[in-house]
């Protein structure tokens, strides 16, 4: 029989770090930014039907950047989490606290345990409050830990300049317009420093909109919708955009 | 899983096994004890006494569908509650309306509202209207055992069907044996009632207004002749709930509106107290 190699504990722990972070880096960057009216979500994702957003339940959204089916996996059980939650005590029960919690847990196990691979994403949980003060956004490491973020949040390879790009540029109030034209500055600029444009067809955009009528807040935005707030100048354009999205709703619901 | 004091906190694994899009298929697996279908009653003698809803009516017209219920529950001769809402959205695009065993059929609107929601999430994209009608059936035909016990649950289910751009109604037994209903249909123990009148008073040409104004004599009508329908509560501002599904989605007529109603309907009662007369020939 013969005798395992002794690997360090903190070794083993960097090695699987390390794996961890370069599973993620290799996806595309995502970004979450607070605006007036609510939580929005930006990411460049050059498909229609593999989403890196998406609704848990009424005021709570999901992002994640890395391994699509490890992400699907999380999202689903926190859908199903979030849904047996409301169905055994009531709707109001389910917060982005508790998701959260979950998902540090599951990810944190995960990666502790040496018998399973650890997974290579990396999550946002956000929570749309009834004023920006009850706004929550939680960034979930793959590790297990949980970072509680105000203002705006960057995942995924190039997490840390477009953060810094963000946090000196992000302000409370900005209209969803402004919010998501920053985010979009923020995403299209490359490593290196340099630019590139990013179309709008090939952005994935979704928001919490705590202004909604529906007990479900959380809506996609797509097509002629995006693109009239990709280009609105101005205050009374902003201004136009935002009622136009108002009456868009029930035409772009997914 | 809060119920595990062991637990880590962590997802359980039925929680991240890929399957079924179904909120019901995966309560069956993890916790088949809260599927309303799976409680075993212990044997009784007669009827369990029990609150019971009664009149739901529904009618199509171009463009949507109206479903409308009265707002009285009963326990034999005793009115158990008489400001009960029978119906109830389901999603963007259907409610439905129920009639039976009140607390059970209320369950199981809870229940199918969740499936419907739970499906929307994990799939992005809505069940076809079909199969959100196939779906209730199942729910009916897991009550079946209570429903011979004297608990039955018989709901209507009306949706704007997108894809076909029109109203539809579904109707169904106590089996879960489902029919689509073309016009109008009404289902409780005012239905025998309240279908004669829409019979008489059904076009296919009805606008949204008519359409709401012909559920109301519906129920004025049932109400009428059976004992378990309540009709328009003028002194207690209680009016029948109505609730219209079209292309904009759903929407439930607000208070005054549905007061509205019933008080012209009241008004012309007052001189014609069998409501209006249809052509003899």
């Amino acid at each position: 029989m013969s005798t395992p190699f002794y690997v360090s504990p903190q070794q083993a722990m960097a090695d699987r770090a390390e794996y961890a972070r370069k599973g993620i880096a290799r996806g595309r960057s995502l970004v979450v930014l607070q605006y007036a009216d609510g939580i929005v979500f930006v990411g460049e994702n050059p498909s229609r039907a593999l989403h890196k957003f998406s609704e848990i339940y009424d005021r709570i959204g999901f992002a994640a950047a890395g391994k699509y089916n490890e992400y699907e996996n999380l999202r689903i059980g926190g859908v199903r989490y979030a849904d047996l939650r409301g169905y055994t005590y009531d709707r109001d029960d389910v917060t982005a606290r508790g998701l959260a919690n979950v998902y540090a847990q599951t990810l944190g196990t995960i990666f502790s345990s040496a018998g399973e691979k650890p997974y290579e994403v990396e999550l946002v949980v956000a929570e749309v409050g009834e004023s920006a003060e009850g706004d929550q956004i939680y960034r979930l490491p793959h590790d297990g830990s949980i970072v509680d973020e105000h203002g705006s949040v960057a995942v995924g390879g190039n997490a840390e300049q477009i953060s810094n790009y963000l946090d000196q540029r992000h302000q409370d109030g900005m209209t969803l317009s402004e919010a998501l034209k920053l985010a979009v500055q923020a995403l299209s600029r490359d490593t290196n420093g340099s630019e590139r444009e990013i179309p709008a067809e090939r952005l994935e955009v979704a928001v919490l909109d705590r202004t909604r009528p529906q007990q479900r807040k959380f809506k996609r935005i797509a097509g002629r919708q995006l693109s009239r707030l990709l280009t609105a100048e101005g205050a009374a354009e902003v201004s136009k955009a935002a009622s136009d999205a108002v009456s868009d709703e029930d035409s772009s619901e997914e | 899983m809060e119920a595990n004091p062991r637990s880590t906190g962590r997802l359980p694994a039925a929680f991240l096994t890929p399957g079924s899009s179904s909120f019901m298929d995966f309560l069956s697996e993890h916790q088949p004890e809260m599927l309303p279908g799976n409680r075993q009653l212990p044997p009784t003698q007669g009827v369990i006494e029990a609150p019971h809803g009664t009149t739901i009516v529904s009618v199509t017209f171009p463009g949507g569908v109206v479903l409308a219920g009265d707002r009285r529950a009963t326990m034999g001769n005793v009115i158990a509650q008489r400001d009960i809402e029978k119906v109830f959205p389901a999603d963007e695009y259907s409610a439905v309306g129920i009639a039976g065993t009140a607390g059970l059929a209320v369950e199981m609107v809870k229940l199918f509202q969740l499936e419907l929601e739970h499906f929307e999430k994990v799939e992005g994209a809505q069940l076809s209207l079909e199969g959100k009608a196939n779906r209730l059936s199942t729910m009916i035909r897991s009550n079946l055992g209570m429903a011979m016990q004297g608990l039955a649950v018989v709901p209507l289910f009306a949706g704007y069907d997108v894809d076909r751009e029109k109203g539809r109604i579904f109707s169904y037994d106590v089996t879960g044996g489902r029919s689509e209903e073309h016009g109008f249909a009404a289902t409780g123990s005012g239905s025998v009632f309240a279908r004669g009148a829409m019979k008489k008073l059904y076009r296919a040409d009805l606008t949204e207004e008519q359409a709401t104004t012909l559920v109301v004599q519906a129920l004025y009508d049932a109400a009428d002749d059976d004992s378990a329908t309540g009709g328009p509560d003028m002194a207690r501002r209680i009016f029948p709930i109505v609730t219209v599904i079209s292309e904009d989605g759903f929407r439930r007529l607000t208070d005054d509106e549905s007061s509205e109603i019933a008080r012209s309907i009241l008004e012309r009662r007052l001189e014609q107290p069998d409501g209006p007369r249809a052509a003899l020939l």
